[in-house]
Parts: C-alpha cells; structure tokens; sequence
C-alpha cells in the first residue's frame, strides 16, 4: 500500500471516528441521558403542582372552572372546618403510630430473619409479598377480612371465646361480631393494621440489608468481649443501624402520609369521618364534591410535611456518601 | 502448665480439612507464633481457640480447663482481628470500655483501667475521637488496648499487621512486642509473614495444609528443620535441596553456608561442582544463581565479599558438612535429626 492511499484513509476516518463515539462525550452524554427524567418531573409533578397551587388559591370548582383569585380563602375555612381538623390529625396520628410500631416489629423481624435456618429464603419471599401486592387489591383482602358479619378474625376470636355475649369484645348488638369498620376507635385502629401490614415488609427488608451490612469481624469481637445477646442488639446492631433505619422509617412516612387508597376503600373515611386523612378529604371535598379549590387546599397541607422528609433523606444520602 | 492447650483438634468444612488433627500446647508468658502458607488453617485454630468456631474434633483447654463447649465470652481471652474491627459508632474510650461494661465492672473502676491501658498504648490523647478518625497504627493500638484492659489469660492475635505499609509494620512490629513483653501475657499471634514470625515468636509453630509441621523457637526452625516443607518455607532464598547418593536422600543447605571451595578453611567441608548462570546484587547481598547437577542452587555473599565467579563457568563449592541437614526424598522428613518420628 503507498503512503498516500494509507494518508487518505486517516483522513476518512477522522469525520467517522468522531461521529461514532459522540455518546461517549460526557457533556453530550449527560444531558441525553437526564432529558426523560427532566421531562417526566415537569409534566408529572412540576405542573400539577403549578396547577394545585393556583387552585388552592382560587375559587376554581368543577362546575365554574374559570380561575379568581381568591387569596388565602380556601386555607382559612380549611382550618375552620372540624373534618379538616380531624383528617390532620388522623393523618399524622396514622403516620406516626404505624411507624412506631413499624420499626419495632421490624427490628424483631429482621433479627429473626438473619438468623440462619432451614427455609430462609422463601420466608423472605413470604414476608416481602404483602408490599408486591398492588396496594388496592391488599386493602380489598382487608376489607372482606374485616367484614362486619363474615370477618375471619372475628369467627377466630369467637373460636377462643374472646367474642360473643357477655365476652371481652363483646358489643352491646349481638356480641357475635366486632363490627371492626363500624365504631370509630376500631375503624382507626384497622386503618392503623393495614398500615402497619402494608409498610412492614420493605422495612423488614431494609433493616435485614443493614443487619448482613454489618461486618463479621465486628460481631466476634462482640461476643469475645463478653457482650451477651441484648447487649449485642443494643449496643453493637441497632445504633449500627440507625442511619438505615432513619431511610426505612422516611420511606415509611411517605408511603403512609400520602396514602388514600387504605381508608377510601376500607372506610370512605368513616364512620363520620372518624377515619378521615387530608389525602382522602382532599379527594372528596375536590372530586367528589366538586370543590376543586378547596380540594387543592387540603392537599397542599401535606407539602410542608414532605418536603421537610424528602430534605432529611437528602441529607441521610449524603451522610452515606461522606463516610 | 499449658495456658492453652489444644488436643487432636479438627475441623472440617465441606469436605476440607481446615484444621487436621493439631496438637499444641503454649506455655505461660510466651509469644507464641503460627506460621504457615494461605489457606493452612492458621485462622481457623484460632477462631476455635477463641470459641467463635466449633472444631469437628477435639478438645480446647485454657488454663487446664476443658472449654471447648463454652461461647467466647466464659473464655477469658482477647482477641484483635486483621481489620481491627473497632466499633465504628464509639468514641475510643467507648471502644476501649466495651468488655469492662460487658463485665459490669463499676463505672470507676472502668475509668481507670480505660486510661492505664491507653497509658500502655500510648493514646491517651485520642480518647474522644470516632475510629474513622484514627491512623492505621492507631487502630491498632486502640484494638490492643481494648484487647489489654480485661486483663485476659490470652491474647489471639490474627495478623494485626497486615493493614500497615512496610515502614510501620517494622516499627509496630517493635512495639507490639515491647508491648507484649510488658504486660506478659500470654500470645498467639497468627501471620504468614516469616520475617514477622521470626522476628518476635519466642516459638513458631509452622502449619501446613491444616496440620502442624514444626514447634520451635526461631533458631529450631531455621537451623534445625523438621522436613522439606519447613526448611523451603523459611529462609528467602530458601534452603537449597540437592539429591544425593544415586537419589536415595536430599542434601539441604542454606545459601549463605555456600562458599567457594578456595574460601573453605579448616572443619570439614564438602565439596559441589556449581555451574553459576545469573548473579544478582541486592546491596547488602549478592546472590548466585545455578546448578549442582540438575539440581539448582543459590549462593549468597555479604556484597562487599571478594567472590571472583565468572558467569557460565563451572567450580568447585563447598558446605561445612554442619551445616549439611538430610532429608528423605519422597516423605521430605528429615534423616539425621534426632526426635524426627515423634513429631509434633
Ligand atoms: N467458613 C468457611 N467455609 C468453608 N471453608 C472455609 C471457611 N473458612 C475457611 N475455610 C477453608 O479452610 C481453609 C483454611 O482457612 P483459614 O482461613 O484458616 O486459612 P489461613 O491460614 O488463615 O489463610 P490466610 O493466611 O489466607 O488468612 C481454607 O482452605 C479455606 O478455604
Ligand atoms: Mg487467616
């Protein structure tokens, strides 16, 4: 081959090369690789929440849709209003009783499960289903678990003699029923169950990742030190654990802060609004009622909240990355 | 009496012998060195020792006592890890304070045994830092004074040195026997570095494949050792292993006793015809490389030796016939040591 045709096919190569490898560019790789995600925030979050707000401050309603500025209206008579009092307070309550209990159960649970035995991986699989499952078709088991006449738990208790006349759980109606959606504090303490059940895996979970997390060499040293068994847990795993912790519980917040589907299919609230949270009286006072501006309002009482959650998890994160 | 005794110890994992069948037995005081190759077991003994890992066979005795069934914490031992393991969420004082608040002792008296044993170590200063704030060589001391501040029976030391660079592994090396012979507590110091084994064991015991192969002081091992494996894992170059007598045993020698038959004064010597093919001159040393037959020998010199060899040439060499040991050829034992039979 002469120098000059080997001359020429460098030359051509050159163009070629360049546009072949531009995706490897991270200045042209990175912005490629965010648009989709920018994209998706814009349209599905950044927007409506454009919208929520503009709505929260006007007298927008499904019926008259042109937006007046109302100013601070909605808010003023959100707070006014007793249901709203009473979903903030469920809200929060739920939240942080599900947690609480949550972390407890969770830690026993993940201790258990780090424990070798026979079968361990499929009662892993077994304790993760409950979060696999769409929560809507979980929440329908529920409702059908705590029916008021056929309920399984109630046909267990009355089996133990915990239900029936003159028994401990007995209603002054029939006594053979607990009626678990139909007085107030029962209904709460479902919502509560359901929670509790629906938040329990992932944190069971995470707290199990943090658990095999922990080095070995960390554990003999325990033991040869002389820690028994709940001075190892409480001394040597769980502050170890803490900042994985901290993420299973955060996570927990949102999941149950900004749930709506527990209580509108188990209680639609009920009964009178006993169990009503400010995502499901935002949903009814806006879509079912037609009162978009006030709906917008009571959701907007969750923001605060939120961010504050998704602040502490940015900071978790960080943390994680610094140590 | 024996601080810690082990009797026909074994363990098995799936299959593999980790620890086969080891007798051993440590006396009060000493440092007490296992030496061996990756994967001999070195780790394993000691984890059963300590009671972290149950042994397929055998007994565990510390102090005359049977322990082999008790969990590590009724063991009145100390250990220190490789990777230190410190607690990563307490302060040093916290680190330092664990085992005495395991043990209950009164806050009090926590307080001053934590500051005697950062005393010893030398780090009373850093008692208020995280571990991730502390040097590779502070870790350490802080792993050893946690370990110290029990006043335990034994200390099982499982290459606390292999995280330092070289420079301060040789100074740790220094103080952690200082250190040891100080407080005279008993030691068993796992590492598969010789030039540590031989530099702080009052006796090696020298493992190979899950069994024991030799237990001696530094002197022992290295004048004196009990087959093949031994005398070619000690020793850098290692002994040199010449057949001999139409094949029916090895003729060991070290390097530095391989002189030039010119240079063979007095006693008795004998005599090898040395091809020599390479020299190499690490400054303080040189080194030849060649063959005796098929055999290949190295030969080592101070540098500032006047040895005049030429490279390709063949001449004579000599070893005083002390300094020859004789081995089998195939059991690797060696013939001419007395006690070689009952070994250990
Ligand atoms: N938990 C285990 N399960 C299965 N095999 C194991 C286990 N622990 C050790 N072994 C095996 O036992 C043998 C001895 O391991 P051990 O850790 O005692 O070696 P060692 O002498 O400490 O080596 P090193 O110098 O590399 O630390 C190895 O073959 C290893 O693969
Ligand atoms: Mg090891």
């Amino acid at each position: 081959m002469s120098a000059s045709a080997g001359a020429r096919v460098e030359a051509a190569a050159e163009p070629e090369a360049r546009g072949r490898y531009w995706l490897d560019r991270e200045n042209v790789l990175a912005p490629v690789l965010l648009l989709p995600a920018v994209i998706y925030i814009i349209a599905l979050v950044g927007i409506p929440l454009v919208m929520a707000v503009l709505y929260s401050l006007s007298d927008v309603s499904v019926g008259d849709q042109s937006i007046d500025f109302v100013g601070l209206r909605n808010f003023q008579q959100a707070l006014g209003d007793d249901i709203f009092r009473t979903a903030l307070r469920n809200t929060f309550a739920f939240t942080i009783a599900s947690q609480i209990i949550v972390l407890i159960l969770a830690n026993i649970l993940a201790l258990v499960l780090s424990a070798d035995f026979r079968g361990k991986r499929l009662v892993r699989f077994l304790v993760l289903l409950p979060w696999t499952t769409p929560i809507a078709l979980g929440v329908l088991g529920w409702l059908w678990t705590l029916d008021n006449v056929y309920s399984p738990i109630d046909y267990i208790l009355r089996q133990v003699g915990l239900l029936g006349p003159g028994s401990p759980l007995g209603t002054s109606w029939y006594g053979t029923n607990a009626y678990w959606l139909a007085y107030p504090d029962r209904a709460q303490f479902s919502v509560l169950l359901v929670h509790v059940w629906r938040t329990l895996p992932l944190a069971t979970v995470i707290l199990l990742a943090g658990l095999t997390a922990i080095p070995q060499d960390v554990k003999d040293a325990a033991n040869v030190d002389g820690a028994g068994f709940f001075r190892q847990v409480f001394s040597i795993r769980i502050p170890l654990l803490l900042p994985i912790m901290a993420v299973a519980v955060l996570y927990g917040i949102v999941f149950t802060f900004t749930d709506m589907t527990v209580v509108y299919i188990l209680t639609r609230g009920g009964p009178t609004n006993a169990t009503q949270v400010l995502a499901s009286w935002a949903y009814f006072r806006g879509i079912e009622a037609g009162a978009l501006a006030q709906g917008a309002a009571v959701a907007l009482f969750l923001f605060p909240v939120l961010v504050g959650v998704a602040a502490l998890m940015l900071r978790l994160a960080r943390r994680a990355e610094t140590v | 009496m024996a601080v810690v005794e082990v009797r026909d110890l074994s363990k098995r994992f799936d299959g593999v012998n980790a620890v086969d069948g080891i007798d051993l037995a440590s006396t009060d005081g000493e440092f007490l060195v296992l030496l061996g190759p990756s994967g001999c077991g070195k780790t394993t003994l000691l984890r059963m020792i300590g009671g972290l890992e149950p042994p397929t066979e055998g007994d565990i005795l510390i102090g005359g006592r049977v322990v082999t069934d008790l969990p590590p914490r009724a063991r009145q031992i100390a250990m220190v890890f490789q990777s230190y393991a410190l607690y990563p969420h307490m302060t040093v004082y916290n680190n330092i304070a664990f085992p005495l608040k395991a043990a209950k002792l009164p806050r009090a008296e926590q307080e001053k045994r934590v500051q005697w044993a950062a005393g010893i170590l030398g780090i009373d200063g850093l008692l208020q830092r995280k571990p991730r704030q502390l040097s590779g060589g502070q870790r350490q001391r802080v792993a050893l004074a946690r370990a110290l501040v029990r006043e335990p029976t034994v200390f099982l030391l499982d290459e606390p040195l292999s995280n330092l660079d070289a420079q301060r592994r040789a100074s740790a090396r220094d103080e952690l026997q200082g250190f040891q012979r100080r407080v005279g507590t008993t030691t068993i110091y796992v590492t598969h570095d010789q030039v540590e084994a031989m530099g702080m064991g009052d006796r090696i015991a020298v493992m190979d494949q899950g069994r024991i192969r030799q237990v001696g002081t530094p002197h022992e091992i290295y004048d004196d050792p009990a087959d093949t494996f031994v005398a070619t894992f000690l020793g850098s170059p290692p002994m040199n292993l010449v057949p001999a007598d139409g094949g029916r045993e090895l003729l060991g020698f070290r390097p530095e006793h391989f002189v030039p038959w010119k240079a063979a004064m007095g006693d008795e010597w004998i005599r090898f015809p040395y091809h020599v093919h390479r020299t190499e001159y690490l400054g303080a040393e040189r080194l030849l490389y060649g063959e005796i037959g098929e055999a290949s020998a190295v030969a080592r010199f101070p540098a500032n030796a006047d040895i005049a060899v030429e490279i390709g040439s063949t001449s004579d060499f000599a070893v005083r016939r002390a300094d020859l040991k004789r081995f089998h050829p195939e059991t690797g034992l060696r013939l001419d040591r007395p006690g070689n039979g009952r070994r250990a």
